[in-house]
């Protein structure tokens, strides 16, 4: 505490040396990729931002704004509704794996995640345009029959099932995995004592988890939560091969008029644009870098804002 | 933990190698030296040629390289399917020999000129050598084929035909039972050339039900949308009421629609998309060798097919190297001749030309140097 203590020099060794540098130069590339990457789309996007209605075929008759307001759109409601379904899920298969299941069925079946996360995301399209699509038709049809009260269910079905919801089960199928994996390392992390004590003190498994476990891993489950929303906000592929998507803005999740999403408007417009064309669409690609960015500050914010309370101390 | 960990690293590992042999695998069959092929010059040509452009003639240049390259073993042949709009621009700036492009320079590109890659003053060869069908199919239990009129399928795509059993269709097919059931029109969700033909017939030939511009991009918030020829297929296959167009070549088992043309209805076929070609008046004003086409939807002429889509190959009349110019003129030769449109038909399932063009294009061919 002295603070005019002498401080100690240990010796520097090579290694030492060698290894800080390293470590130092690894955690630059970083942040020289990232700026790299902002540059980019900040040169080449600033003409696509300052383009005029008619100046490239891409905007047609609107703004950049209006043309990249029903994608914004798109992306955030893909990724929110694929969110809403994948959470709850993720929660319960990592509690499953941690806290219910027997050893070796909890192995198996965390190998069984994991081989999941390794499918790449066209072989997850092909299914759901293949597969999901037709198989889901049928309660779309139903859901416009009986529950079109409810808005988002509002008018006529998909007749082939290529809607938004089809496109945020897929999405939600492939950000299970990581958002389990982090969930189930962060669960079995809880102190013991905490649940020992939990369990001494008369509560059900249930109660233990509630009082033990995850307000200990809250912080952990909004982590893994806004992993699995950065996966979904920027996947590409498999939104590109399912959805049938429009220009418009509506939070109907059935029908045939879907909003899309930034990443696979890219990726449908780019092989036929040019000229300014190409630069409109870099400048939804820096839309969705500032999005993605935006939503990860709050989450972080919101992460350290409950740490305190989290009882995990 | 530590188990299960590694456990999950090799599971990665293992599934990562495969996915890289499978990868390899695929490279090693498409290697286009493995095919064999016969061009038309007999093999004393050697050099680079880099050409750009639409991504519809994609499959078509690649069955045209391998088959070109394995008669000229010194040749490479490279083609990038970029899109239409980047080859075009990519050509004017002299960064690729030719270009393909699902349509011609307007006159207005023309006049403005500027060839990069061509001697100074000289003038283009524009030739319609990729025809390529687009039906109109659909998924209609019990139907395989129905008569439509250019009204009636802008009345579809547009939303204000929307059921089956309506009056405008039914009229067009006696004797075909025609279930009460919601149309659902399928349009492709990319940029395409394809989407620039179809809506460009249906703006031509039914300008009163069709009130859009033709345009790559499916003008209108109707219906559904799917990415690619294959998805659009898809759509279609997999859903109930659906209808949608996409190349003729990949309709397979779904229903097709047969077209109004003056008093009859034709299905599409090779020769019925070819014969469109012949039937149309080329653009007036330009130079010999540019076969720039202005194909006439509304044609009334017996057994032709007006949904077409024609995907031009661009290049010089006279390259600053002339090395380049024999590399084209021997290129152009093969995809003209009777093997190369066969080539393409059978891999693309394009339509090949007639012997009329054919005749046309081997005179503009013998002007490049």
């Amino acid at each position: 505490m002295a603070s005019a203590a002498v401080p100690i020099r240990a010796k520097q060794r090579p290694g030492d040396r060698v290894f800080s540098g390293s470590a130092l130069a690894a955690g630059s590339t970083i942040l020289i990729l990232l700026a790299a990457v902002a540059i980019f789309l900040i040169a080449q996007g600033i003409p696509g931002v300052l383009a005029q209605p008619g100046d490239t075929v891409i905007l047609g008759e609107k703004n950049f704004w209006d043309y990249v307001a029903p994608l914004a759109f798109g992306t955030l409601w893909a990724a929110a509704l694929a969110l809403l379904m994948a959470t709850p899920l993720a929660i319960g298969i990592a509690l499953f794996i941690s806290h219910y299941a027997p050893r070796r069925l909890a192995q198996t079946l965390g190998y069984i995640i994991d081989l999941l996360a390794a499918v790449p995301s066209v072989v997850f399209g092909l299914w759901g345009g293949l597969v999901l699509a037709p198989l889901v038709r049928p309660a779309y049809a139903w859901l416009a029959e009986n529950a079109s009260w409810f808005p988002l269910f509002a008018g006529q079905a998909s007749a082939t099932g290529r809607t938004i919801l089809t496109a945020a089960i897929v999405l939600a199928v492939m950000i299970l995995p990581i958002m389990t994996a982090i969930c189930r390392e962060v669960f079995l992390q809880t102190p013991r004592l905490h649940e020992e004590a939990a369990l001494a003190l008369g509560s059900t498994r249930w109660e233990m988890i509630r009082m033990a476990v995850l307000p200990f891993g809250r912080a952990g489950i909004v982590s893994a939560a806004m992993l699995g929303l950065g996966r979904a906000l920027g996947e590409t592929m498999a939104v590109a091969m399912v959805l049938s998507p429009a220009a418009v803005i509506s939070f109907i999740v059935i029908g045939s008029t879907n909003p899309n999403t930034i990443a696979a408007n890219i990726a449908l417009s780019f092989p036929e644009a040019f000229g300014t064309g190409v630069n409109v669409l870099i400048a939804t690609g820096l839309v969705l870098f500032v999005v993605t960015f935006a939503v990860n500050a709050v989450a972080r914010y919101v992460v350290n804002r409950r740490k305190e309370f989290s009882g995990a101390n | 933990m530590i188990s299960k960990r590694s456990a999950g690293l090799a599971g990665l590992a293992l599934v990562g190698a495969l996915a890289l042999t499978s990868c390899a695998a695929n490279e090693g069959a498409a290697d286009p030296g493995s095919t064999t092929g016969t061009g038309s010059e007999g093999g004393s040509l050697s050099g680079d040629l880099v050409g750009a452009g639409a991504s519809s003639q994609g499959s078509a240049q690649e069955a045209w390289i391998a088959a070109f390259q394995g008669a000229n073993p010194d040749v490479t042949v490279t083609y990038d399917p970029s899109g239409s709009g980047a080859g075009r621009e990519a050509f004017l700036e002299g960064g690729v020999n030719f270009a393909g492009s699902d349509r011609a320079f307007d006159d207005e590109e023309i006049a403005a000129g500027g060839w990069a890659a061509c001697a100074p003053d000289t003038d283009i060869v524009e030739l319609p050598l990729y025809i390529s069908p687009i039906a109109v199919i659909f998924n209609l239990e019990g139907v395989d084929t129905l008569n439509l009129d250019a009204a009636t399928i802008a009345g579809i795509f547009a939303g204000t035909i929307a059921n089956w059993n309506d009056p405008a269709i039914a009229a067009l097919n006696e004797g075909v039972t025609l279930p009460d059931l919601a149309i659902t029109p399928v349009h492709r969700s990319d940029d395409s050339g394809t989407t620039e033909n179809f809506t460009d017939y249906l703006a031509s030939a039914a300008p009163e039900v069709w009130t859009y511009e033709p345009d790559g991009v499916w003008p209108i918030e109707s219906g559904e949308a799917a990415q690619g020829t294959t998805g659009v297929v898809d759509a279609v296959s997999g859903g109930n009421g659906t209808i949608g167009y996409a190349d003729a070549s990949r309709a397979g088992d779904l229903g097709t629609v047969a077209v109004q043309v003056g008093e009859e209805f034709v299905s599409y076929s090779p020769e019925a998309a070819a014969a469109i070609v012949d039937a149309s008046p080329r653009v007036e004003g330009r130079s010999e060798g540019d076969i720039a086409i202005e194909i006439e939807r509304t044609t009334q002429e017996a057994g032709v097919y007006p949904i077409v889509l024609v995907s031009y190959l661009i290049g010089c009349q006279e390259y600053q190297d002339a090395e380049v110019g024999a590399l084209v003129k021997g290129y152009f030769s093969y995809i003209a001749s009777e093997e190369g449109q066969q080539e393409a038909a059978s891999s693309a399932g394009s339509a090949p030309i007639s012997e009329t063009l054919r005749g046309d294009i081997e005179a503009a061919i013998e002007l490049i140097k």
